[in-house]
This record gives structure tokens, sequence and C-alpha cells, in this order.
């Protein structure tokens, strides 16, 4: 307790500011980089995203076609600069309504009392031991794939997963004295949770919702990958894949650079989250 | 010891109380479905009158709840229906690739179980060092891949360019050794990439967790040599996560190979998920939704039992 007491108060707030390792400016750099090919990518396409512009299939890169061309004879760069919308956009706003869905549940967990956490906590752990991919084949099949349904089915999927986490860091906040002193001042519960016991969890729970965009950009992929995700006419990443798969025995660009594109999406996220500050975790005992 | 049991059994109470939720879950969806089984099987054209009929026969006039307990019930006698696209009993079509699958999945355990446990162990005990930053990035990496990248580059070198190893996986019925290991090698190694990183992950940090414990720094100063104090003193106490995180990577081998299956051709069992899928044959897609989610909380039920065989602590309590 006393060397935490004994540091300066301003250098907690610092750790945050403090300059990324190599790998996590990598990180941030890809994620900045992916961020800006979703917001205006379709403007830098140099073709239409459905034109048929090559004279041939599966083309080498050439300076006319940047990346080559597709099993139609697709410009693959446009293809591409389009597709990233579909999968950066769809994993964001799941990724965004599962950690805030997570995080409000978890909450109201934490400050209600303890029948209502207990139900809510067993209810979570069974929805939690439902592999995704399964529940999202069982939803695809039962509904048909549709960008909706692929939504909702990446929200559902990753609830339990930001409630467990957002959970057992409310519950442990929730017994600090500074929570205890604003419930004896007469705060109410609502207060308690929003005001005192959220800010301290934001950080935390950033980097989860993270982690849980990682997860549903792959998840979503392998979904398009397996033709069950997105539908054509829309492509995106993993539906690049797909269509091109055909390509793998001549080495087409077609088929490696939407996968590359994938990966360094995902890589350059969990780079970037495991370069953060964080306490405890998985980061506890790195010198 | 007594206790130890009492919590054991609380364990599998848990797990059945989930399998049971689960598969209402399943069931509750796949029934949310537009049309059923008879207007499939008759077509377009059939008579209202006939499809009452078939309704009938195929007890699907009955409420819900009623067909509920009927397939629950042919679940665990082992007879989860009839599959609408083969015509074909399920357990049958299931019995077919289950072994497939279960075969791909030992495989890749057995590769990536101890290459995690090394790579794991060996970037605690290095903690901090150039080798241990770069099993980092490694791992790291490695989570984040979609795993049909890992695979295309692989059929791209070691069968395109190299023509070492079939892009399919095909093991005929009476293969030597070679030719099997052969067929095997690139879908196992897939496999590998994507379950290893977690598992060395968890290990990692499960170890330096006790390594930095009071009683590690007490053995080594009495002068116990490093690989005796990883393997008699740490191990031990570190055994609960690692099973858990173990128990984890392994759920994925069955539902997660689906991606595999699909790239190398393999008669697995999530291929057939994929095809029930696609043509819509529920009760196909009930029962291997049902042993995917079986097959996790199994797992889990193993790990939690380690867990507590393992530490004395928990067994007291």
């Amino acid at each position: 307790m006393t060397d935490i007491a004994a540091l300066p108060p301003k250098k907690v707030h610092r750790r945050w500011r403090a300059p990324l390792p190599l790998s996590g400016m990598i990180g941030l750099a890809l994620v900045i980089f992916w961020l800006f090919i979703a917001l205006f990518g379709p403007l830098l396409a140099p073709y239409e995203v459905g034109a048929f512009v090559a004279p041939d299939v599966f083309q080498p890169i050439s300076s006319d076609h940047l990346l080559g061309s597709d099993y139609l004879g697709r410009d693959v760069l446009s293809r591409l600069l389009y597709g990233a919308r579909y999968t950066v956009g769809l994993a964001l706003a799941a990724a965004v309504l599962a950690s805030v869905t997570g995080t409000s549940l978890a909450l109201f967990a934490a400050v209600s009392g303890r029948w209502i956490d207990e139900a809510m906590s067993r209810f979570m752990d069974a929805l939690i031991s439902i592999p995704s991919k399964i529940f999202a084949l069982v939803m695809v099949a039962a509904f048909g794939s549709s960008l909706t349904l692929l939504l909702l089915i990446a929200w559902f999927t990753y609830i339990p997963g930001a409630y467990r986490i957002a959970r057992s860091l409310a519950v442990n906040l929730n017994a600090l004295e500074y929570v205890q002193v604003a419930r004896a001042r007469g705060e109410g519960r609502r207060y308690i949770a929003l005001a005192e016991i959220l800010p301290n969890m934001i950080h935390p729970m950033l980097a989860d919702f993270g982690l849980r965009f990682m997860f549903i950009v792959l998840l979503l992929s392998s979904m398009s990958f397996l033709g069950l995700g997105v539908q054509p006419p829309q492509a995106d990443l993993g539906s690049l894949v797909r269509e091109n798969v055909s390509g793998l025995g001549d080495g087409a660009p077609a088929i490696l650079v939407p996968a590359l594109a994938i990966a360094t999406l995902t890589v350059g996220v969990n780079l970037l989250i495991d370069s953060l500050p964080r306490r405890g975790g998985r980061n506890a005992g790195e010198g | 010891m007594s206790t130890t049991l009492i919590l054991i059994a609380r364990r599998l109470g848990i797990a059945l109380l989930t399998l049971l939720l689960v598969s209402a879950v399943v069931f509750t969806i796949s029934s949310l479905l537009p049309g059923d089984a008879a207007e499939e099987t008759l077509g377009q054209s059939a008579t209202p009158e006939a499809v009452a009929a078939l309704r009938h026969q195929l007890g699907l006039d009955q409420p819900a709840p009623v067909r509920y307990a009927n397939w629950l019930g042919g679940l665990v006698t082992g007879d989860p229906g009839q599959s609408m696209s083969s015509n074909l009993p399920v357990s049958e079509v299931v019995g077919d690739r289950l072994p497939n699958s279960l075969l791909l999945a030992a495989m890749t355990a057995a590769v990536a179980i101890p290459l995690a446990l090394l790579i794991g162990i060996l970037s605690a005990v290095y903690r901090g060092s150039r080798l241990d930053r770069s099993l980092n990035i490694f791992t790291l990496s490695m989570v984040a891949v979609p795993e049909f990248l890992i695979a295309t580059i692989a059929v791209l070198i070691f069968a395109v360019k190299l023509q070492w190893l079939p892009s399919i996986t095909m093991v005929p019925e009476e293969a030597t050794w070679g030719e099997f290991l052969r067929a095997y090698a690139m879908p196992v190694m897939t496999l590998c990439f994507v379950v290893m990183a977690q598992m060395a992950r968890m290990t990692r940090a499960a170890v330096i967790d006790q390594l930095t414990q009071p009683y590690v720094e007490m053995a080594i100063l009495k002068g116990v040599r490093p690989t005796r104090v990883v393997l008699t003193h740490v191990l031990p106490n570190a055994i609960a996560p690692i099973v858990n995180a173990i128990a984890l990577s392994l759920s994925h081998l069955l539902g997660g190979a689906i991606i595999v299956e699909t790239i190398f051709n393999y008669p697995g069992i999530a291929s057939l998920m994929v095809n029930a899928v696609t043509s819509r044959d529920m009760p196909l897609l009930q029962a291997c939704a049902m042993i995917f989610c079986g097959a996790y909380l199994l797992l889990v039920l193993i790990a939690d039992v380690v867990a507590i065989i393992a530490n004395p602590r928990l067994r007291s309590q």
C-alpha cells in the first residue's frame, strides 16, 4: 500500500499517454489505416465495384490493376476498398452494441440485489457455452443471411463475454470504500452505477471492446468465407476470399490480398490492445 | 474427500442444466423457421391435405413443448430423428463423420498441447527477454489471424509451389503411415496455429503468476535447479488455469474446424453442419449443434474437475 501512496498522482495519469512500444505503434497505425479505408475507401477506388474491367481473370499485380483482377475480371483493389466498409462497419457496430449492453447489464447486476446478480450471471454463463460459430450457423439456417441478422448475431454472441468482464470489474469497485461512502451519503443506485463505478472501469472495458471487435471481425469473415455471411452482390473481406478461392492454385493476389487485409486489421487491433497498460490480467508480472 | 465429490457432483449438475438450456435455445431457434419438414418433403405442389397427413404422421401437429420433449427424449435415447436431405437416420449420418472429426482433433491436440506448453513455459521463464517478446508477438498475431489465411498460405507453399503435400485431405482405407501423415499434415498444422496461441499465452500467464510467489524464491534460494523449480514446484500449482485453457482451446477443434474442413475438403462433422445449414436440414443441424455444445461442456467439466482435484485448498473448502 505504501509505495502506491508514495507515487506522485501525476504519474498515474501519464501512463496512458506514455509512448507506445513499437508493436503498439504498428498496431495503432494499422487500426487508423483501416478506419480510414472504411470511411473513405470507395472515394479512392479506381474502378466501379462491380465493373468487369480487366482483360483476363486472376491477373497478377500490374500498373492498371494494382492488386490484380478477380475470378470475374474485376479490379481487386476497388473491391477491397468497398468491402472493408462492410467488415469494419458491421464489426464496429456489433462490438459497440455488445460492449454497451454487456456493461449496462453488468452495472445493473452489480448494484442490484444478490438474487438478480446471481440469476443474470448464471444465465450469461449458460449463453457463453454456446460456441459463437454454431449459434451463428443455426441462426442463418433459420432466418437466411442478411446484414441485419449478422449484426444481431454478432451483438448477442458477444454480450455474455462483455458482461462477465464488466461484472467482475463492477463488483470489485462496488466493494471499495468510496462507493460505500457514496451509498452512505444516500446516493441512488443509478448515480452509483453511472457516476461512481462506470468511470473507473472505462479503460479495461475499452481494451475488452478492442478484443471483442477483433473476434467479431474474425467471426463475420469466417461466415462470409463459408458463404453464409454477407451475401452477393455485397461483399465484405471474407466474401472476397471465398469468391476467389479457385485462384488459390495460381497464387493469385485476388485471394491472398483480402485474407491479408483481414489479418492486418485483427493483428493491428490485438497489438494495440496488448501494448496498452492495464492492471492485473494478462500483463501481470511483466517486468 | 467427500467434499470433493460434492463439488464435482455440483459441477456435473450445472453442466447438465446448461446442456438442457442449450437444447431449449437450439430447439426454439429452429422451430421459428417458416415452413416445416412436411412442406419441405412434399414440395410446393402438395395438397394441404397431404401436408396435414404427413405432419400428423411426423408428429409435427403437436404443440411445441410436446415436440421438444419428444426430440429431447430421442436425443437421450440416441435417436435424434431423420435427416431431411439424405433420408437417413441422423445418428447414421453423424456416426459416419464423427470419427473423422475426432481423429483430426486428437492429432491436432497431440501436436498442439506439448508445443503450446513449451512456448508458454519458455516465455514465462525467460520473461522480458528477446525470446519472450518475439514469442509474444508471434502468439498475439496467431490469435488474430483468420484460419483461412493460414490454410491458403499453407496450400500455396506446400501444395502448389513445393508440391510436397496434397491440397485435399483424403485418406484411403489402407494407408501407410507416411501417406497418412502427409494427408493430415496441413489441416493439423493449420488447426495447431489456431489453438496453440491461446494455450501458450494462458500457460505463460499462469506460470509467471506462480514464479513471482515467495515459495518459488525460497526454492531458488535453497539451490533447486531451474528445470526442477518449474516442473515440480510451479507446474502443479499452475495446473488449474492451464487445464482450463487447454479445454477451451480443444473445444474449438470440433466446431471451429469448419473452415479447415471446408478448405481441405475433409469429411468431418463441422462441414456436415454447414451442409445442414445450406440445405436447411433441421434435425441434422440440431444434432450437430448439440454435439458441439455437449463437447464444449464436457471439456469445461473435465477442466473444472482437474482443477478441483489438483487444488487442495479448493478441496477442503
